[in-house]
């Protein structure tokens, strides 16, 4: 893909830099003639919303770090200060909360577009893996993020996510101390997650950047799963998507705009305004909405330890899909039976992430009293079920699937279907 | 093989299940409450933000600090004493006056010695109590705790506090409270232990410390209102509000030209989306 270069530097400035340092030239192959695939549709925004997001993140999370103190005596106060009495402080704080969730939501829509897609197929194994790397550092930083504040759920939240580390035999008791600097979450804690959560973003722009030459050496992956072929199948980068994905962008925007103007504190817990207090535990310490459904399968395991590692092996199915799917065929539009288990696999998904803010105990269907409890399906068993669904979909589904499964005829070209007026498949 | 393993998950599950027991804590949802806030467009009624500070200063503040909060906030526009004459808080004179009923404490800059002075505009709201250790002292072991962002910390908000102080009753005949505690159905708690009754019947609801604060009359309004329970209670619910979110009325201003910039601005890149692509097949 990232064939020859048309770039002609026009001035003798440009000239002169082009043979020293080609940094036009790359901004330019890579944003302005980049061929893209034509037929792109809507989730393929996504991209462009993330890095929006990165960058909203980092610009609002600096000038949070100018008035923020991290100290577990302040660093509550220091917040609602900067609600209070900062210019715009409350724009900016609202922005980069809301800004994590948003952030979240659009790379699990992101990861799902490549899961439909075969996106992580070959020759996109490393690129796909880069962008493991980077939800993972997601979930690091908005983790410590969440502590910054110093509420009851930031407070106890690190508390019960820490203490997991501590199921790990022999180390884990070691691990947590390091961790907390100290014997329990305290002031050291705070200040060494500031630090990192400091640190983090930038990494994860260092990662974006390699993700996206990976991206840029193999080429976009596209709806139909077929490698470009001809000229014909491709339109220049810009202006076809960038106008395209300005408009995805702002559209999100708007749905952004609509939780930080009117609804700041809807994806937040009210418990999280209650200043830390070690000695009070809250009636239920929920993570936020994008932990819920790793939450959940951490909770579906009665052993601690088992619980830790099937959630961290969640996410490292992730990491070996490349190797998991059998299939030939990248898109499931031309996998119906895939498609299926495809679509099963979300509503587990969320499903788990139902089960996640529930309690374990609570009943999802009840069928009956006795004396010791209302019977039926509860949470818990219910996060089993689709916890056992959530890893077979990995570990026999698509295996299996690939090597049985009979997919539809898929299109020689990508412009051969579009050019044909085949618009009966717009999934 | 898959079904059938779903099937035995599924029907392990319904066997397992009913062993647990059930966690306790009840609650009654907060009482359906309209507020001139609400929506995108809703205001703070600045009257009402008045009348609330007054329940607070005159009732609540004997107990509960407001930390977060100092005289000068409420000269602030959108404040319950905003007079666009004052451009700086700080100056305005109706604060001035409010903060100087109090004393507070300061240290002489010449002496050294900790000494009273008349509070500022500038100063934060005192605390009634020294520290947390003396405020529960004080209130049979449960420390009042601040009002700041207490709007912000409860679910339901500003309907949640309105229930609390409008929710007291007479606990039902079989519920055994001690001396400092208080039924209140809006209250979580677990009754459980204290419940004779029928062990499916448990009051809905928990015990709380704070003793009823308001009754009629318990305020004169300078403006005339009627100072009923649910008036006062009502009221200071708004001021709460305030005092959590006091740049909410602002917020949503802007976020009102924001959502006309972005929707305008996302018209005009469809426009051009379809322009750009309108020789494309795709
Ligand atoms: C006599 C002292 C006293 C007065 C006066 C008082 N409170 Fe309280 N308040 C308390 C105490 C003590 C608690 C702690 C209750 C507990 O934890 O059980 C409390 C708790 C609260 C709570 C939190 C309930 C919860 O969900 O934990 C709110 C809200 C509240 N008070 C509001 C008010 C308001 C508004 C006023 C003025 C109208 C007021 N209080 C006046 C003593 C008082
Ligand atoms: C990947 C990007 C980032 C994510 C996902 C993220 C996430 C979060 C989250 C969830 C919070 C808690 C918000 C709250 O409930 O109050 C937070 C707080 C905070 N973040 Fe970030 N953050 C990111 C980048 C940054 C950067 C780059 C900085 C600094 C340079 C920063 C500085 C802060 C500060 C100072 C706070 C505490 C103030 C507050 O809680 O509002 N963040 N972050």
């Amino acid at each position: 893909m990232s064939g020859h270069s048309t770039y002609e530097p026009k001035t003798a400035f440009t000239r002169w830099l082009d043979t020293r340092l080609p940094i036009v030239r790359l901004g330019y192959d890579s944003f302005v003639d980049y061929p893209t695939p034509r037929n792109l549709n809507y989730w393929w925004t996504f991209g462009g919303i993330l890095s929006l997001c990165l960058g909203l993140q980092i610009v609002s999370g600096v000038v949070l770090a100018m008035h923020y103190d991290p100290s577990a005596g302040h660093a509550f106060a220091s917040v609602e200060s900067i609600m209070r009495d900062v210019n715009y402080g409350w724009l900016i704080r609202y922005l980069h909360a809301n800004g994590a969730s948003m952030f979240l939501l659009a790379v699990y829509i992101h990861i799902f577009r490549g899961l439909y897609y075969g996106s992580y197929k070959a020759p996109r194994e490393v690129l796909w893996i880069l962008g493991c790397v980077i939800y993972l550092l997601m979930m690091a930083t908005a983790f410590m993020g969440y502590v910054l504040p110093w509420g009851q759920m930031s407070f106890h939240g690190a508390v019960v996510i820490t203490n997991l580390l501590g199921a790990f035999p022999v180390v884990g008791d070691a691990i947590t101390t390091w961790l907390w600097g100290g014997f329990a979450v305290d002031n050291p804690t705070l200040n060494r997650f500031f630090s990192l959560h400091y640190l983090l973003p930038f990494m994860i722009a260092g990662v974006v950047v390699l993700h996206i030459w990976a991206l840029h050496v193999t080429g976009q992956n596209n709806p139909t799963g077929v490698d470009p072929k001809s000229k014909a199948d491709t339109v220049p980068f810009t202006p076809y998507a960038t106008v395209k994905d300005g408009f995805g962008m702002v559209l999100f925007l708007i749905l952004f705009a609509a939780f930080v103007f009117f609804n700041p504190n809807a994806m937040g817990h009210a418990d999280n305004y209650i200043p830390a207090n070690p000695l009070v535990t809250p009636a239920h310490i929920v993570p936020e909405w994008y932990f819920l459904p790793f939450y959940a399968i951490l909770r579906a395991v009665p052993d601690k330890l088992g619980g830790v590692l099937l959630m961290f092996g969640a996410i490292g199915m992730l990491f070996i899909l490349p190797w998991l799917d059998t299939s030939k065929v990248r898109s499931m539009r031309y996998r119906p039976t895939a498609r299926l288990f495809f679509f099963i696999f979300l509503a587990a998904c969320l499903v788990l992430g139902w089960c996640g803010g529930n309690l374990p105990d609570d009943m999802v269907i009840k069928v009956g009293e006795t004396d010791a409890g209302p019977i039926g399906l509860n949470f818990v068993w219910l996060s089993r079920i689709a916890t056992f669904y959530y890893f077979a979909y990995f570990l026999v589904i698509l295996p299996v699937l690939g090597l049985r499964e009979k997919p539809l005829p898929v299109p020689e070209s990508i412009s051969s279907p579009v050019l044909a007026g085949d618009h009966s498949k717009k999934d | 093989m898959l079904r059938k393993g779903i099937v035995l998950a599924a029907a392990l599950g319904l066997a397992l299940a009913g062993a647990s027991a059930q966690a306790a804590t009840t609650h009654k949802e907060p009482k359906d409450v309209h507020w001139s806030f609400e929506g995108p467009f809703g205001k703070f009624d600045q009257a009402q933000l008045q009348r609330g500070y007054k329940v607070y200063r005159e009732v609540c503040a004997t107990c509960h600090s407001m930390n977060l909060v100092s005289f000068r906030n409420l000269a602030q526009p959108g404040g319950p004493f905003y007079d666009p004459k004052y451009k700086n808080p700080n100056e305005s004179p109706y604060v001035k006056a409010l903060a100087k009923d109090y004393q507070v404490d300061d240290i002489d800059s010449e002496t050294g010695d900790p000494v009273k002075r008349p509070a500022t505009a500038a100063d934060h709201f005192p605390s009634p109590y020294a520290n947390t250790a003396a405020a529960a002292a004080g209130n049979g072991g449960a420390a009042p705790p601040d009002l700041s962002v207490m709007a912000k910390a409860r679910e339901g908000g500003p309907a949640y506090i309105y229930s609390i102080l409008t929710g007291y009753e007479a606990p039902p005949a079989g519920l055994k409270a001690g001396p400092t505690q208080h039924y209140n159905p809006y209250m979580s708690g677990d009754l459980g232990s204290y419940w004779s009754g029928d062990k499916h019947k448990t009051p809905e609801g928990g015990f709380i410390a704070m003793p009823p604060p308001l009754t009629a009359d318990k305020v004169t309004y300078d403006d005339g209102t009627k100072a009923t329970v649910e008036q006062e209670a009502k009221d200071v619910a708004a001021f709460l509000m305030w005092a959590a979110e006091p740049k909410m009325v602002e917020r949503k201003q802007v976020g009102f030209a924001v959502m006309i910039y972005l929707i305008a601005f996302a018209g005009l890149l469809y426009a051009s989306y379809r322009r750009v692509w309108r020789n494309q097949s795709h």
